[in-house]
């Protein structure tokens, strides 16, 4: 069963004095996330990621379109017994202890009393807070807090878990720690929806991803398919010197090392750079194809959504 | 659904506690015995009439101020701090148990308050008049119309925290509470008016919650018994009216995008 499923979700905004002018949030979205995944929502600051979550979880309503999370509609109150979720820089109840504050979330969320203490405190514990349970949320740090958010969106043992920025205000051992916990529930067999646009968290973490840029969706797919989309670099050794003007006159940056030369180029122009190195007497060493990042893919879907957002206004479909 | 009520209007009112708003009591507490040993002076009759009018009215006011500066931001706080999104995005909490649960969470608030502060009322009347009686039965009334005051203030600036900025919302229930507090003059004027001014103002007289109705203190300061028919009233008046703001509330609750 797919755990989320958007059709033709779509969001704009009345803006201006008289309530006249519309600013698109959301462009028509179509997307499934598989039971069980833990899925990348991929985007710039401002791509629609935080109003695609926002919608899902009925705090804003759509223009147009529907979704289902977990084979129910979202409007379907009993369906959010099972869905987590953390806000992007998530601020709570200052005056409550984090005890206190996830005790509070999990009575809202229906925990059986019987289980409620334990539940709270494994929470607390899992996201490494378990010393700090009785310490008000106003004397917490950020990265205090990240944890407080992230241990209440766990606290009541959902099927589904949507975190929005999870890895921000953390140091990099917060990052760590909160890497293996999503790996953690993800084998428990839990659904994780994040989005980030750190995009390191998602290639580590990510069974599938998406890339959002200007509240439209610019692709999808397994990580390693969409690498594989980019055309990447590659790295060419040689010696001799000859061949270095050459070389760099085809857009490579070259490199020396005593008399061994490196140049990464674009893979495009390798067959000519084999050409020069043949005609100006060099020594060709190896040459190692540059393995692209999801960094590459992702540049190269905004730098696409940006070239297209000229001449197609009226948004677009990317079915999973 | 109880539960969660429950829950939403305990976190209120531990919220309000927490955040030092019964030190209030402090003031009060000075204000009451400070009055208690100046009047002493005076002669026990009027001694009693001043200290039930100033006990009384620091009661009403203390918590009309309360509910008007934390009823403004019970919902527009928890927009603009994002605190409701963990409430109502992934909780199984329908936006009117968030409405509702608010407003039992302050009304708790305002009754603690206002029992706590009557504890110290009663122990000045005991002081100055030797002794408590039937004869300080009305009080008790008084006290009780008094916190129908703040239900109907409650309602109000919780309706206007669902669409207004605090600021606003403060101005609009700081009015409409300095209105209703003349709505028997205003009906008054009404029946003085002719023709369609005289629909208008009838209407607008009626719609403004009548705080006047809920007043009775000097009645009881003079020892006249307020009759058990107008204690009816004024509590179907209050259930009704705040009813239907509440409603209102909610009304404008469910269609209100989180942005």
């Amino acid at each position: 069963m797919a755990a989320i499923e958007i059709m033709g979700l779509e969001k704009s905004y009345t803006t201006g004095f008289f309530h006249n002018k519309q600013k698109p949030g959301l462009k028509p979205l179509t997307l499934t996330v598989e039971e069980g995944e833990v899925f990348g929502y991929l985007g710039p600051n401002g791509a629609g990621k935080t109003t695609t979550l926002k919608l899902l979880l009925g705090l804003v309503f759509p223009t147009a379109g529907t979704a289902r999370m977990l084979g129910r509609p979202i409007d379907d109150i009993e369906m959010k017994r099972s869905i987590g979720f953390l806000p992007e820089q998530p601020y709570f109840y200052d005056h409550l202890t984090a005890l206190e504050l996830l005790d509070y979330y999990a009575r809202l969320s229906g925990v059986d009393p019987r289980e409620r203490r334990a539940k709270v405190t494994r929470a607390l514990g899992r996201v490494g807070m378990g010393e700090h349970g009785r310490t008000q949320l106003r004397k917490c740090s950020k990265g205090m807090l990240q944890r407080v958010g992230i241990a209440q969106a766990i606290v009541h043992d959902p099927r589904l878990i949507l975190l929005d920025e999870p890895m921000s205000g953390l140091d990099p051992i917060g990052r760590r720690e909160v890497r293996d916990l999503v790996q953690e529930l993800h084998d428990e067999g839990k659904t994780i929806f994040f989005s980030t646009h750190i995009l390191g968290d998602a290639e580590t973490l990510c069974d599938r991803v998406a890339v959002l840029n200007k509240g439209e969706l610019r692709g999808v797919g397994i990580v390693d398919d969409l690498v594989r989309e980019v055309k990447g670099d590659v790295e060419v050794v040689w010696t001799g010197t000859g061949a270095v003007a050459a070389i760099e006159a085809l857009g490579a940056r070259t490199k020396t090392t005593g008399d061994v030369l490196r140049a990464v180029l674009p893979e495009a122009t390798l067959e000519l750079a084999l050409d020069a190195l043949r005609q100006n007497g060099g020594r060709l060493t190896s040459v190692t194809p540059v393995r692209a990042t999801l960094e590459d893919y992702f540049l190269a879907r905004i730098g696409d959504s940006d070239g297209a957002a000229n001449s197609d206004e009226k948004g677009s479909e990317v079915r999973a | 659904m109880i539960g969660r009520l429950w829950a939403i209007a305990f976190n209120t009112f531990r919220e309000a506690v927490r955040d030092r708003v019964l030190y209030n009591l402090i003031l009060f507490a000075l204000l009451i015995v400070g009055a208690s040993v100046l009047f002493g002076q005076i002669s026990l009759d009027i001694n009693r009439i001043v200290l039930i009018n100033l006990g009384l009215t620091a009661i009403s006011l203390f918590g009309i101020i309360i509910a008007i500066f934390i009823g403004i931001g019970l919902v527009s706080k928890e927009i603009e701090k994002k605190t409701l999104y963990t409430v109502l995005a992934a909780r199984p909490v329908r936006r009117w148990e968030f409405i509702v649960g608010k407003f039992f969470g302050l009304v708790m608030t305002l009754t603690v308050n206002a029992g706590l502060m009557s504890v110290g009322f009663f122990a000045a009347v005991l002081y100055v008049s030797h002794g408590l009686g039937r004869v300080d039965l009305p009080l008790v009334t008084a006290i009780y119309f008094i916190l129908l005051q703040f239900v109907l203030i409650t309602a109000l600036a919780l309706l206007f925290s669902t669409f207004s900025t605090p600021i606003f919302s403060s101005i609009f229930a700081f009015a409409i509470f300095a209105v209703g507090t003349f709505a028997e003059d205003l009906r008054g004027f009404a029946q003085m008016a002719e023709g369609v001014t005289r629909g208008a103002m009838t209407f607008v007289a009626y719609l403004v919650p009548n705080f006047a109705a809920l007043n009775v203190i000097s009645q009881v300061a003079h020892d006249t018994p307020v009759e058990p028919r107008l204690v009816l009233l004024n509590t179907a008046y209050v259930v009704v009216y705040a009813g239907a703001v509440l409603v209102a509330a909610v009304w404008i609750f469910e269609r209100r995008n989180l942005k």
